[in-house]
C-alpha cells in the first residue's frame, strides 16, 4: 500500500505519458491532454511545498532562539510582505503596483548582485587556481584564452586570426565534444526515466518503510 | 520622486550584497535574508493567481471556469477538484504519521514527467544529433568531427578497459573535451562579468545617472 | 619570501579592487569598438524577417530570472524593437515565474517606444508552471494552456489571437532562458510539431548549444551579451549589450593577464623551492 501503489502509479502514468506519442486516437489524446493539466497543478502544489518548508524552517529557529533568529524575522517579514501586497492590493499584477515596485527595485537588484559576485571570484580563481600542470589543462586554457580573446572586439582588433580560430574552436571540436556529451547525457536521462518507471529508482519515494 | 527612492532602495541593497566582498557582514546577510523571504513571497502569488486560483479553486468554489459557469459536480467540477486534492495531498509529508499519502501524487507526477520525456529527449538529443554526425569524410573539418565524436564517446564507455584503438580514441576524445570545456569556460567569464557590468550599468545609469 | 611567493600571497581583495575599476572605466571612457556579427546571429535574425509583417506572430518566450538579466534582457529588447519595427505581431509569455514580471517590463518598455498597441500588436499571456506540459500542450490548443492573457483577458477577446490556434500558426518560437528552458522548447515544440525554434541563452550555455545548430533543431542562437551586441548591430540600435562589449574586452585581456601571472608566479615558486631544496640537499 505505502510502496506499491505509489510505484504502480509511476509506472501507469510514466508508461501512459510514452506510449500516447505513437496512439492518435481521440480517448488517447483527450486522456493524455487531461492529464498534461493534472501534472502543470501538481508542479505548482509541489513548488509551493517549498514555501512552507521555508516557513517552518525559520520559524523553528525563531521559536528555539537561534543566534541569527533577527535574519529570519527578515525572511519572514519579507515573504508575509510580499503575500500582503500581493493578496490585499486589488491591482497587484499591474505595472507600477507595490507588488511589482518590490520585485523590480528589492527582489531583481539582490538576487542579480549575488551572481554578479562570481565575476570577482572568477577572476581571483583563474589567477590562484588555473594551473597549467597537465597537457589537457594547457589545452583547456588555450582554448579558453582564444575564445575570451575572440568573442569580444578587441579580439577582432588584435587579428583576424583571433575571431576566426574562435568561431572553428565552436565549430568543430566544441562540437564533437559536446556532440557526445549530449548523446551519452541523452541516453543516461532515457535510462533514468525508464529505471523511474519500472521502479528499480525509488529515491523519489524517500522514507524507510 | 516616487522612481528615485525605489531605485535607492534597490541601489543601497546592491551596494550592501557587494560589502560581501570586503567581509560578511550584517548589511550582506540582512540582503540575502530579504531576497530569500520576497522572492517566495512574489513566486507564491504568481503561482496562486496564475494557475492555482483560475484552475483549482475558481472552479471548485465560485464555481466557474473562465467566464462560463459550471455546476457544483458536473465533470469540469471534479476535473478541478481532483488534481487539486492530489495536490493537498503533497503536503502530507509534513506530519509524519501519514506522509506515505504524498507519495501517491509523487508517484504520478515523477512518473508523468518521465513519460513525457523518453521520446522527445530520445528524438533531440540521440537520433538527430548521430544522423546531423553522419557527414561524408570529404574534408577535414567533417573528418575531425566525426573523430571528435567517436573520441568523447569512447572517453565515456566505461565497461571496457581504455586500452588498444579504445585507448586511442579515448584519449583523442580527451582532447576534443578539454578543448570544448577551454570554450565553456571563456564563455563562462563572459558571463559572469555581463553580470558585474549589468549592476554596475545600474548603478551609473539608473541610480546616480553618471553616464 | 621570494617575488613569486609574493605574488601568491596577494590579497584577493586587491584583485576584486581591480576588477571593478575596469569594468567602470570604460563607462566614463567608452572605446567604441566595433562588434563583428556572426552567423548564428545572423540567422536568428533572417529567421524573424521571413515573417509577415500583421499576419501570424512571433511568439516569444521569456524565460530569464533576475540573475540572467544583464545577458537576457538585452537580447529580449532587441528581438521586441525588431519585430515591432518591422510590424510583426508579438506574443510573449514566460515559463519561469521571476519571468513574469521581467518579461512584462521588457515587453511594455519596447511597445511604449515603439507606439504598439495591446492586443492588436502585441499581447502578454503572462506564467504557467510545467515546462514540458505548457509546451506540448500549445501544441495542440494554446486556449487550454492560455485561457485568458496577463490580465484577464480571455484570448478569444484579443484580436491578434484571432485564427491563432497552435503551433501551425506561429512560425517562428524564440526562447531566451538562462536555465533549460531552451532546450525544452527543441525537445516539445521542435520534435514533435516541427515548431521552429530560435533561442538566446547565457553565454556558460551557449556552447553547449552549438550541436543543435549543426543539426538545424535551432535556426539561430544568441549566446549571452556579445549575442545582444551582435543583434542590436544587426537592427542598427546600440543598448546595452553594445555598451557592455567595451567592458567586456577590458576585462578579459585582464583575466588572460591573470592566468598567465598565476601560473608564472606558481611555476616560479615551485622552481626555486626546488632550487633550495637541491641547495640544501
Amino acid at each position: 500500500m505505502r510502496r506499491q501503489i505509489p510505484l504502480a502509479l509511476c509506472f501507469i502514468a510514466g508508461l501512459f505519458m510514452a506510449v500516447q506519442y505513437f496512439i492518435p486516437h481521440p480517448a488517447v489524446q483527450n486522456t493524455y491532454e487531461l492529464l498534461l493539466g493534472w501534472l502543470q497543478t501538481l508542479l505548482a502544489f509541489a513548488f509551493l511545498l517549498g514555501t512552507v518548508s521555508l516557513i517552518r524552517m525559520h520559524f523553528h529557529k525563531i521559536r528555539n532562539r537561534a543566534d541569527d533568529r533577527a535574519f529570519s524575522w527578515v525572511t519572514l517579514l519579507g515573504l508575509l510582505g510580499m503575500i500582503g501586497l500581493g493578496f490585499i492590493h486589488p491591482q497587484h499584477q499591474l505595472p507600477g503596483s507595490p507588488f511589482n515596485l518590490m520585485f523590480l527595485n528589492v527582489q531583481v537588484p539582490i538576487e542579480a548582485t549575488m551572481f554578479s559576485l562570481l565575476a570577482f571570484y572568477i577572476a581571483s580563481a583563474a589567477f590562484r587556481a588555473f594551473r597549467a600542470r597537465t597537457l589537457e589543462a594547457t589545452l583547456l586554457l588555450i582554448a579558453a584564452c582564444i575564445v575570451m580573446l575572440g568573442r569580444v572586439p578587441i579580439g577582432d582588433l588584435i587579428h583576424e586570426s583571433i575571431p576566426a580560430a574562435t568561431q572553428w574552436i565552436l565549430n568543430v571540436p566544441n562540437l564533437a565534444a559536446k556532440r557526445g556529451v549530449m548523446i551519452g547525457v541523452g541516453l543516461g536521462m532515457m535510462a533514468t526515466a525508464l529505471k523511474i518507471m519500472l521502479g528499480i529508482e525509488r529515491a523519489w519515494m524517500g522514507g524507510s518503510d | 520622486m516616487g522612481t528615485l527612492i525605489w531605485t535607492t532602495i534597490g541601489a543601497i541593497l546592491t551596494l550592501s550584497v557587494y560589502s560581501f566582498l570586503y567581509k560578511d557582514n550584517p548589511f550582506y546577510k540582512f540582503a540575502e535574508h530579504l531576497v530569500v523571504g520576497v522572492s517566495a513571497g512574489y513566486y507564491l502569488v504568481i503561482y496562486y493567481y496564475n494557475f492555482i486560483d483560475p484552475n483549482v479553486v475558481t472552479p471548485v468554489f465560485q464555481l466557474r471556469l473562465g467566464d462560463q459557469p459550471i455546476g457544483f459536480g458536473s465533470g469540469a467540477w471534479w476535473l478541478a477538484l481532483i488534481p487539486g486534492l492530489l495536490g493537498l495531498l503533497l503536503y502530507t509529508r509534513f506530519f509524519p504519521k501519514v506522509a506515505w499519502v504524498a507519495r501517491w501524487s509523487l508517484g504520478i507526477y515523477v512518473g508523468g514527467y518521465a513519460g513525457l520525456g523518453i521520446s522527445p529527449v530520445m528524438q533531440a538529443r540521440v537520433i538527430e544529433q548521430i544522423g546531423a554526425n553522419a557527414l561524408p569524410l570529404t574534408s577535414v573539418t567533417n573528418v575531425l568531427i566525426v573523430i571528435g565524436l567517436l573520441g568523447t564517446l569512447a572517453y565515456f564507455f566505461f565497461s571496457m578497459k581504455h586500452r588498444g584503438i579504445l585507448g586511442v580514441f579515448a584519449r583523442t576524445g580527451i582532447v576534443f573535451l578539454m578543448v570544448g570545456f577551454g570554450a565553456s569556460f571563456g564563455y563562462t567569464v563572459m558571463s559572469r562579468i555581463s553580470l558585474l557590468i549589468g549592476r554596475v550599468s545600474f548603478l551609473l545609469h539608473d541610480w546616480l545617472h553618471l553616464v | 619570501m621570494n617575488v613569486f611567493e609574493k605574488m601568491l600571497a596577494i590579497d584577493r581583495r586587491w584583485i576584486f579592487l581591480a576588477i571593478g575599476i575596469a569594468v567602470i572605466v570604460p563607462f566614463f571612457f567608452p572605446l567604441g569598438l566595433p562588434v563583428v556579427v556572426t552567423p548564428p546571429v545572423e540567422h536568428l535574425h533572417e529567421a524573424v524577417d521571413r515573417i509577415h509583417p500583421n499576419d501570424a506572430p512571433l511568439l516569444l518566450s521569456i524565460d530569464y530570472a533576475p540573475a540572467t538579466l544583464p545577458e537576457l534582457e538585452p537580447m529580449a529588447m532587441a528581438i521586441l524593437r525588431h519585430a515591432f519595427e518591422r510590424d510583426v505581431n508579438v506574443v510573449v509569455m514566460t515559463l519561469h515565474p521571476a519571468g513574469y514580471g521581467l518579461a512584462e517590463s521588457a515587453l511594455l518598455q519596447a511597445a511604449e517606444e515603439m507606439g504598439q498597441e495591446y492586443g492588436t500588436d502585441f499581447c502578454f499571456l503572462g506564467f504557467q508552471p510545467g515546462t514540458s506540459a505548457v509546451i506540448l500542450g500549445m501544441g495542440v490548443n494554446i486556449a487550454t494552456v492560455f485561457p485568458e492573457d496577463a490580465y484577464g483577458t480571455p484570448l478569444s477577446e484579443i484580436p491578434m489571437m484571432d485564427g491563432v490556434r497552435n503551433y501551425d500558426e506561429i512560425p517562428l518560437v524564440i526562447s531566451l532562458a538562462g536555465w533549460s528552458a531552451a532546450e525544452a522548447w527543441i525537445y516539445y515544440a521542435r520534435q514533435p510539431f516541427g515548431q521552429t525554434v530560435g533561442a538566446g541563452v547565457t553565454a556558460v550555455m551557449a556552447t553547449d548549444f552549438y550541436p543543435y545548430l549543426s543539426s538545424n533543431q535551432l535556426v539561430g542562437l544568441l549566446g549571452g551579451m556579445r549575442g545582444a551586441a551582435e543583434y542590436e548591430v544587426m537592427i542598427d540600435r546600440m543598448d546595452k549589450g553594445v555598451q557592455g562589449m567595451d567592458s567586456q574586452s577590458i576585462i578579459h585581456i585582464m583575466i588572460i593577464i591573470l592566468i598567465f601571472a598565476g601560473n608564472i608566479a606558481y611555476f616560479g615558486a615551485r622552481r626555486r623551492k626546488k632550487q633550495e631544496e637541491a641547495e640544501a640537499a
